[in-house]
């Protein structure tokens, strides 16, 4: 199952994607639960299309979800390839359904949000995830093992089709902050 | 021994945690406990110190331009002994008057202290963050309360058990 990831490529979607407004917090469609969508219904195609083309005119973006760009709907792109703290890496890839099924190493990390861009927090995450999903289109099942910052991603952005925010999971009193530069 | 309870705030500017410390310190006031922060730009400095009379520190600290103070007499730390659990409310959503109001009156009503807690605005965005210490058996109860005021005020709140991992 782990092989259709890594053939995976946006191009499989066939259809070309649109760059969204983001959606900042306060709004209600990030704190919905989203909705289970069909990979195979041709309006999902072209959210995961719009999702991949929005993530990558944003500078700094490894990951957004439905709900990010005011759709309430459980699919997300990821992309952690060039960031420094990525060990395993699966390219470019939007997954439906996804949940987490494993969960471990949990360490605390700082990360912040296109979705709320001034701040940033302190969030403890599972350093190791299995996450189990349908492609979009396809609808294949993939069951996904991965670490470090794209297991960091994989729960940020699950979380945001589930309406939670990374302020639901802060450490702390002192663990927000007030972000300083974008990026 | 006197207690001395002391604020400082002022607009935040290079060396002032410098000037205060070193204004206390020269009147032999001892920094225990401080928080100090930046608030909008201005600089907050909370402190408990001990050692000399209140208006000696008074004194020492009217040479600082621009900034406020205030420094009071207190009775020495009386310990209550922490009967609780500990746990982490979060609340987000968009800025109106009594948001901080309504949560934290519904976490002293179910007898839940908190022991810190911060707010942001960004925008139209309101964040507040507090760790309350909760009755046993009660976070369940607070959860729902929560879950309601939450809702006549229109924001999220969620209310977790802070980890508290000993290394």
């Amino acid at each position: 199952m782990s092989d259709a990831l890594a053939d995976w490529k946006p191009d499989v979607l066939g259809v070309e994607g649109r760059v969204l407004p983001v959606v900042t917090a306060p709004a209600g469609v990030l704190s919905s639960e989203g909705a289970e969508v069909d990979p195979a219904d041709p309006a999902i195609v072209q959210l995961a299309a719009d999702l991949v083309a929005t993530m990558r005119v944003s500078p700094g973006c490894v990951g957004l979800a439905a709900p990010q760009v005011g759709v309430g709907a459980r699919v997300f792109v990821v992309d952690v390839t060039e960031h420094p703290k990525t060990v395993t890496a699966h390219g470019t890839f939007v997954l439906c359904n996804a949940r987490v099924v494993e969960a471990s190493r949990w360490r605390p990390g700082r990360e912040g949000c296109m979705s709320v861009p001034d701040l940033t927090g302190d969030v403890k995450r599972a350093g190791r995830v299995v996450v189990e999903a349908v492609l979009p289109g396809t609808g294949e099942p993939v069951r996904l093992t991965t670490d470090a910052f794209e297991a960091r991603a994989l729960q940020h952005e699950i979380d945001h089709c589930a309406g939670k925010l990374f302020l639901d999971r802060v450490a702390g009193a002192h663990a927000i902050y007030q972000r300083k530069v974008y990026l | 021994m006197n207690e001395l309870a002391i604020t400082v705030i002022g607009p935040d500017r290079t060396g002032i945690v410098a000037d205060v410390s070193e204004a206390l310190a020269g009147v032999g006031a001892n920094l225990s406990d401080s928080t100090m922060t930046r608030l909008r730009g201005h600089f907050a400095m909370t402190l408990i110190c001990t050692g000399p009379a209140a208006e000696d520190v008074e004194k020492a600290l009217v040479p600082l331009k621009g900034v406020l103070t205030t420094v009071r007499a207190v009775a020495p730390e009386a310990d209550a002994d922490v009967a609780g659990d500990p746990y982490l409310v979060s609340v987000h959503g968009a800025d109106r008057l009594g948001i901080v109001a309504a949560v934290t009156r519904v976490v002293a009503a179910a007898g839940g202290n908190i022991t810190d807690l911060t707010t942001r605005l960004t925008g139209p965005l309101y964040v507040l963050i507090a760790e309350v210490d909760v009755p046993p058996g009660g976070a369940d109860g607070l959860a729902a309360q929560l879950a309601v005021a939450a809702q006549e005020l229109g924001v999220e709140v969620t209310l977790r058990r802070a980890e508290s991992d000993v290394l």
